[in-house]
């Protein structure tokens, strides 16, 4: 009887597994929400540390899916039902699918920025996010502020709705940092005569390469780090931005004006993983990002039997290592259905 | 180190092998949301008092964690208890209660 895994999610981690199952010999359905798979990698222009085009990545992962995987694009599961040994699926569509094995690979969604009011997001015409300058990145239109001026100074503010109880997330998303570094320095090269500034509590530099891209940051590309957390802002008759921070470093207050404020937005949970969690009755932590069986030793399991885990329904992950998760969630599945 | 001078201005110097964690003790137990806070700075620079006055309420939790009792006695008496620090606070300090609970450590010290 030939096994099937059905992968609800088709970002980075779930196109990975996919094709690590199929490549393993596995019958893997791969059910995307959206009309094409790549997840938020589609709207990303340039990938840290070495800023190569993000479409290098999302072009390797759709060949390598190839045939070999049954893709079905604007699908949303409706109910799950669990058997004893398998899964029902009801589909918006109508239709139904059984499975033996089930990996959530719903990934995040970015942090709603008109939450943290203070930073005037959606109120103030020249507060962006980190996400969307990536888009005016990836679209190749020429950035100004909204008012058609070149920006002579740009902010990027540090843990917006992350590292924040007020925002109800402690967690650090991991890759804001790096990723402030990124588009600081694709600010610089664009404009080498605009100030930039990265308001930070902590650098987290946390893997190979990324310190030596701060590090360039400063030596190469003269951008500023500033010690504090932003605490409010305000729009000028201009339409610039003023800011409000305590540079904690020479412990005063201190007010900036800046062309262009880019909020560093991190990660939440999808509603849509919760929503499968609580039909499949898994665990969710504190932080609201789905529990593995084991942090350590089984982080692609889950408590139930035949569900498994894979990337950023975990928490914040990079490219890098929701690649290397869904490869052992991969290695997981397949060894759960040999069992069967 | 001998011929590099390795000397030791007392005034100068955090001791922190001799300094007074008696207010900061008291604080653990009455404040204890003083443990968490990450230095941010979010605090000080919305701070009513602060734009009017030399003051700087992250610092003082600073302080306070040093052991640094004497300057904290000054500082407190800015705080106007508005609040403000603590509606902005990502860590969830009580600052107005912190300044409270200081100055009764201070007076008990006395
Ligand atoms: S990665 Fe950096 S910017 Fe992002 S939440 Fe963590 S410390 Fe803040
Ligand atoms: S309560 Fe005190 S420390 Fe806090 S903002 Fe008001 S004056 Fe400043
Ligand atoms: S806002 Fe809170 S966490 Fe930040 S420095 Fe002040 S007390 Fe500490």
């Amino acid at each position: 009887m030939t096994r099937t895994t059905v992968i609800i999610g088709g970002g980075v981690a779930g196109m990975t597994a996919a094709s690590r199952l199929a490549d393993l010999g596995e019958q893997v359905i791969l059910l995307e929400r959206e009309e094409q798979v790549g997840g938020h990698l589609r709207n990303w222009d340039r990938l840290f540390p070495n800023r190569r085009p993000g479409y290098e990545v999302l072009n390797y992962l759709t060949e390598e899916l190839g045939s070999k995987v049954d893709i079905r694009c604007l699908q949303t599961v409706t109910t799950i039902f669990s058997g004893e040994r398998d899964f029902q699926l009801q589909l918006a569509s109508g239709k139904s699918l059984r499975c033996d094995a089930l990996l959530l690979a719903t990934g995040f969604d970015l942090f709603d920025a008109r939450r943290k009011e203070e930073y005037g997001y959606a109120i103030y015409d020249n507060v962006i996010t980190s996400a969307e300058l990536e888009e005016l990145f990836r679209s190749g239109a020429p950035i100004t502020t909204r008012q058609g001026k070149v920006p002579k100074r740009v902010g990027f503010v540090h843990c917006v709705g992350s590292r924040d109880e007020k925002a109800g997330n402690l967690y650090c998303s991991k890759v804001c940092c790096v990723t402030g570094v990124k588009q600081a320095i694709e600010i610089k090269e664009l404009f080498p005569e605009a100030e930039v500034f990265g308001f930070y509590m902590d650098l987290r530099m946390f893997d190979r390469h990324f310190e030596e891209m701060y590090y360039e940051a400063q030596q190469k590309w003269d951008i500023n780090f500033l010690r504090g957390r932003v605490s409010e802002c305000a729009e000028n008759q201009d339409q610039s931005i003023v800011l409000k921070i305590e540079d904690t470093l020479t412990s005063r207050p201190l007010k900036m004006t800046v062309d262009l404020l880019v909020l560093l937005v991190g990660f939440v949970p999808s509603p849509e993983t919760l929503r499968l969690a609580a039909m499949l009755d898994l665990p969710v932590g504190e932080d609201r990002f789905l529990e593995p069986a084991d942090e350590h030793t089984k982080s692609t399991l889950t408590v139930k039997p035949g569900v498994f885990l894979a990337g950023a329904v975990k928490g914040p992950f990079s490219i890098s290592n929701a690649i290397a998760d869904a490869g052992t969630a991969a290695l997981q599945i397949h060894a759960y259905l040999k069992t069967l | 180190m001998k011929e590099f001078g390795y000397t030791v201005h007392k005034e100068r110097l955090i001791d922190y092998d001799r300094n007074d964690k008696r207010v900061l003790n008291h604080l653990k137990k009455h404040e204890p949301s003083v443990l968490t806070c990450i230095a941010c700075g979010s605090c000080t620079a919305t701070c009513s008092a602060g734009q009017l006055v030399d003051f700087n309420i992250r610092l003082v939790q600073t302080l306070l964690r040093r052991g640094e009792i004497e300057p904290l006695k000054k500082e407190v008496r800015k705080c106007m208890l508005c609040g403000k620090c603590i509606l902005i606070c990502p860590r969830g300090v009580n600052m107005r209660n912190l300044i409270l609970a200081i100055q009764t450590a201070i007076d008990k010290l006395q």
